[in-house]
């Protein structure tokens, strides 16, 4: 069997005294849509944080595809292979559409400054390429059309397509996407639904997702963790988890 | 097909500036060859450059790189004594020209390393921390400078931070670097021709630079330092290039102005915090990061207090109530949606006349 | 001895700017802005002592008492025309106008008084303090200065922490939002903050002139940035942490002015600050700000 591709290991983190994320395992093979689920506070985004370097773990081990990245910084996490999407949604506003996807194809096409400053035939190519790639990548968000607004101008749920997409253009091993269904209405989310399945297909993506809407988790994750106090309440297949008592009780009411 | 558009608009957008550059070029020439030009007036030409190169490349900093800078003037100051001490040092020795090409690529260099020496420490702080700190080293460049003295005889350099006795030059030495008197005989090189053609290569590498693949990387980490870091973009380094090369463009207009007197010294008044400010106004008034918006209100600023001279006396208040009232308008809530009810009924009446 | 002359003197320098200071602080943390006109108004107190006091005669209370009012209405005039609209605008906009108004106090100064160097008569009429068998001098300005100081300080942390109007400024310095719901008038609180913080400046430019005794349009600019300085050394928006700048930051100007070089003593106050913030980013009293992810 291939390696899988995140391994996690009793990853712990406290602020000031309290346990927010409590010796966390998970494992995900690669290509697969995998779940984090729990109740607010449970520690979720937390993991994510601990997983891009955005915190430091007090413990435990984070391993991409047989790389060991516990403590790296963010910038170099990203260029590891892990890309993320933010809960509250984190667009470089006054950049246009294009733009923001543009930003985040910088480590694949690099040219120098004096290249830019100048305008190298260098410049007028690796533009051209990042142009064509960024458009490609919109146009599966169904953005093409807007690709010359500027970001914030975008209506809400396109704004969360828009942070995929851009993290998508990173060209990541795994895509983490916080609550990407947030203030949707039930068809964007059945649209959203087919999108991640699209991407998975297409791009051969392994995605951790944490999700609050039921219908969307169990309608295309494999496999799920449940979080509860920054603890592993369960984790398993989707639909034996979700038909845990325990996990009943303490998530999804009496 | 869209974005093709949007890169032809841009350069379009450029090429306006360059124009309205070059334009304003000509008809001061013309006005200077038919001698429609007060001698008041000449004597701003060579200043007009200077603060309109030190207005764009602030914007560098404060509009693309969205930090708040207040020492603009220090990395001037430092270009102005390196670029007036290599032309006084050599003077007569080469052509004057190609002295101060080479005086305006130390006075650039010297800026820039200057840049990266505080930009290392100074931009792990945001915001208002950031200005105080950008001022504080503003401050400490001149302070220092004003305590100089150099001077160098057939025994070589000699040093001191205390008189220009305490330098021990022999009789033939000559000081260059007097402490608070500054240098003295630099030569007059800077001509409007130079500053406009300078202006015109600050112009070229801050708008290429934005509309680059840095700029775009730049301009991602001020909008978002968070989610630029979650798309792997190194945030120092790109925070600490747009200052530098800032520095450097700021330590340019130094050569500029040290060659357009015959005496240098760091004044509060030209290199103090005051003057960092009065760039930063520019660079608000002209709008946060808009290049061609910088040059305009560089030279409207600096031609204003000198047309209001006949009013004597009145002509700084009136500038501080015009800054004022400008600011109001410009960025107040209320005057910004007064303004968007003004524009949309105007639209409405001309969609009528147009039905009608 | 003389190096304990010199530490007094730069404790009474300190007070000056720790005054200064306790204003900036108060209005930064409350309306979240530079207010690069208050070192103006330190000059405009002075000048309204000088004229009251020096050119129509009145005893030195009536002149204290002049600046104070016309300060304190001047700094609420200046919030109600200038910064109140711009309430919701960019930092950069607002700091801009503060920068603007500095030139209009300082041009109008020059307009009505002139540009050139007034003699300030001390307001301060208490004999020197000779100790150590006349070897150490205290002026009645250091002893006078330093005692304002203190009880500045104890009068104004008692007026935040009892007053219903210091609470409120409390809680409008933590979320403008939250005490407009819990019913409080921001705008009004801003105002009060704004006065007190004005009639501060009088206080401070009363004092700093009856020290440094000389007046210029121009005398309040060089204090007034110091005294940012030192709220910032502090840590802006913390009262005793303006005290502890100001104090730290006349004491270092004073021992560097007389054991290292007067003309670098600028340099060395600014560079402990940066030091200061290099190590500490918000100060030595601030508080640790972190962004939620």
């Amino acid at each position: 069997m291939a390696a899988p591709m995140l391994e996690v290991k009793s990853l712990s983190i406290s602020f000031g005294g309290l346990k927010a994320v409590d010796s966390f395992d998970v494992t995900i093979d690669k290509g697969q849509l995998y779940g984090l689920i729990g109740p607010n506070g449970a520690g979720k985004t937390t993991i994510f944080n601990l997983l891009t370097g955005v915190y430091k773990p007090d413990t435990g081990s984070i391993v991409l595809d047989g790389k060991n990245i516990t403590g790296k910084k963010t910038t170099e996490i990203n260029q590891c292979g892990i890309a993320r999407t933010f809960q509250n949604i984190r667009l470089f506003k006054d950049l246009t559409v294009l733009d923001n996807v543009k930003a985040g194809l910088h480590n694949s096409h690099p040219y120098s400054t004096l290249t830019g400053i100048f305008r190298l035939p260098k410049y007028y190519k690796v533009e051209k390429e990042m142009n064509e790639k960024a458009m490609k990548l919109l146009k599966v968000f169904d953005l093409d059309k807007e690709s010359h607004y500027k970001a914030s101008n975008l209506p809400y749920g396109k704004q969360r397509k828009l942070e995929i997409a851009r993290a998508l253009a990173t060209d990541p091993k795994l895509l983490l996407l916080d609550e990407p269904a947030a203030g949707m209405n039930p068809n964007e989310t059945a649209e959203l639904m087919d999108t991640i399945r699209f991407v998975r297909k297409e791009f051969n993506m392994t995605i951790l997702l944490i999700e609050h809407d039921m219908k969307l988790v169990s309608g295309i994750c494999e496999r799920l963790t449940v979080l509860n106090f920054g603890q592993v309440l369960a984790s398993g297949e989707t639909s034996q988890v979700l038909n845990n008592p325990q996990v009943i009780t303490a998530y999804l009411g009496e | 097909m869209k974005n093709k558009r949007s890169i032809k608009d841009l350069l379009k957008g450029s090429g306006v500036t360059y124009g309205m550059v070059i334009l304003a070029y000509v008809l001061v020439e013309i006005a200077l060859k038919t001698g429609n030009i007060s001698s008041l007036m000449q004597g701003l030409l060579v200043p007009l450059c200077i603060y309109s190169i030190l207005a764009v490349s602030l914007n560098l900093v404060v509009g693309i790189s969205g930090e708040l800078s207040l020492g603009h003037a220090g990395f001037m100051c430092v270009g102005a004594f390196s670029g007036a001490l290599f032309s006084k040092a050599l003077k007569g020795m080469i052509n004057p020209t190609v002295s101060l090409i080479i005086a305006i690529i130390i006075g650039a260099a010297v800026a820039a390393v200057f840049g990266i020496l505080i930009g290392i420490p100074v931009l792990r702080l945001r915001g208002d921390y950031l200005a105080i700190v950008t001022l504080a080293f503003g401050e400490i460049i001149k302070n220092i400078i004003n305590a100089i003295y150099l001077g160098v005889d057939s025994s070589g350099i000699h040093f001191s931070m205390k008189s220009e006795v305490a330098l021990k030059l022999d009789a033939e030495g000559t000081v260059l670097i007097k402490g608070a008197q500054g240098i003295t005989g630099t030569p007059q090189a800077s001509t409007f021709t130079i500053g406009v053609i300078l202006l015109l290569i600050t112009l070229f590498i801050v708008i290429n630079l934005v509309n680059s693949r840095t700029g775009r990387a730049i301009m991602a980490i001020r909008d978002n330092r968070i989610a630029a870091e979650s798309i792997g973009l190194p945030i120092t380094k790109y925070k600490l290039l747009a200052f530098t090369v800032s520095a450097a463009l700021a330590g340019v207009a130094g050569v500029l102005y040290a060659h357009n007197l015959t005496t240098l010294a760091a004044l509060p008044k030209n290199f103090g915090y005051n003057q960092s400010i009065m760039i930063l106004v520019f660079v608000v008034l002209g709008g946060i990061g808009n290049v061609r918006g910088s040059v305009i209100a560089a030279v409207v600023l600096t031609l204003l207090p000198e047309l209001l001279r006949g009013l004597n006396n009145y002509r700084m208040l009136i500038y501080a109530i015009v800054l004022i009232a400008m600011m109001l308008f410009n960025s107040s809530p209320k005057a910004i949606e007064l303004r968007e009810r003004f524009a949309d009924s105007f639209k409405k009446k001309t969609a009528k006349k147009e039905v009608a | 001895m003389s190096f304990l002359s010199y530490l007094i003197s730069g404790i009474s320098l300190g007070s000056v700017y720790a005054i200064i200071a306790l204003g900036y602080t108060m209005v930064y943390g409350i309306a979240k802005m530079l207010n690069f006109a208050h070192g103006d108004i330190i000059m405009v107190g002075g000048y309204m002592v000088f004229i009251v006091v020096s050119t129509m005669g009145m005893p030195p209370a009536a002149g204290i008492l002049t600046a104070v009012v016309v300060c304190t209405l001047l700094g609420v005039t200046v919030e109600r025309i200038a910064y109140k609209p711009l309430r919701g605008a960019s930092p950069l906009a607002v700091l801009i106008t503060a920068i603007g108004v500095s030139y209009l106090l300082q041009n109008l100064a020059l307009l009505l008084w002139g540009a050139d160097t007034k003699a300030f008569t001390s307001v301060v009429a208490i004999e020197p303090l000779r100790l150590a068998e006349g070897q150490l001098m205290i002026t009645g300005e250091t002893i006078v200065t330093i005692t304002t100081c203190i009880v500045v300080m104890v009068t104004l942390t008692a007026f935040i922490n009892k007053t219903k109007t210091g609470q409120a400024m409390l809680a409008v310095s933590e979320d403008k939002g939250a005490a407009t719901l819990m019913g409080i008038n921001v705008n009004r609180t801003i105002a009060i903050t704004f006065a007190i913080g004005s009639a501060l400046a009088a206080v401070a430019g009363v004092l700093l002139c009856s020290a440094y005794p000389s007046l210029t349009p121009y005398t309040g600019a060089m204090p007034g940035i110091k005294a940012f300085v030192a709220a910032v050394f502090g840590g802006i928006g913390s009262i005793p942490g303006a005290m502890i700048g100001g104090i730290l930051l006349g004491v270092i100007e004073n021992l560097s002015k007389a054991y290292i070089s007067s003309q670098l003593s600028d340099a060395i106050v600014f560079s402990v600050l940066i030091i200061v913030l290099l190590v500490r980013p918000t100060g030595i009293m601030g508080k640790k700000i972190s962004e939620k992810v």
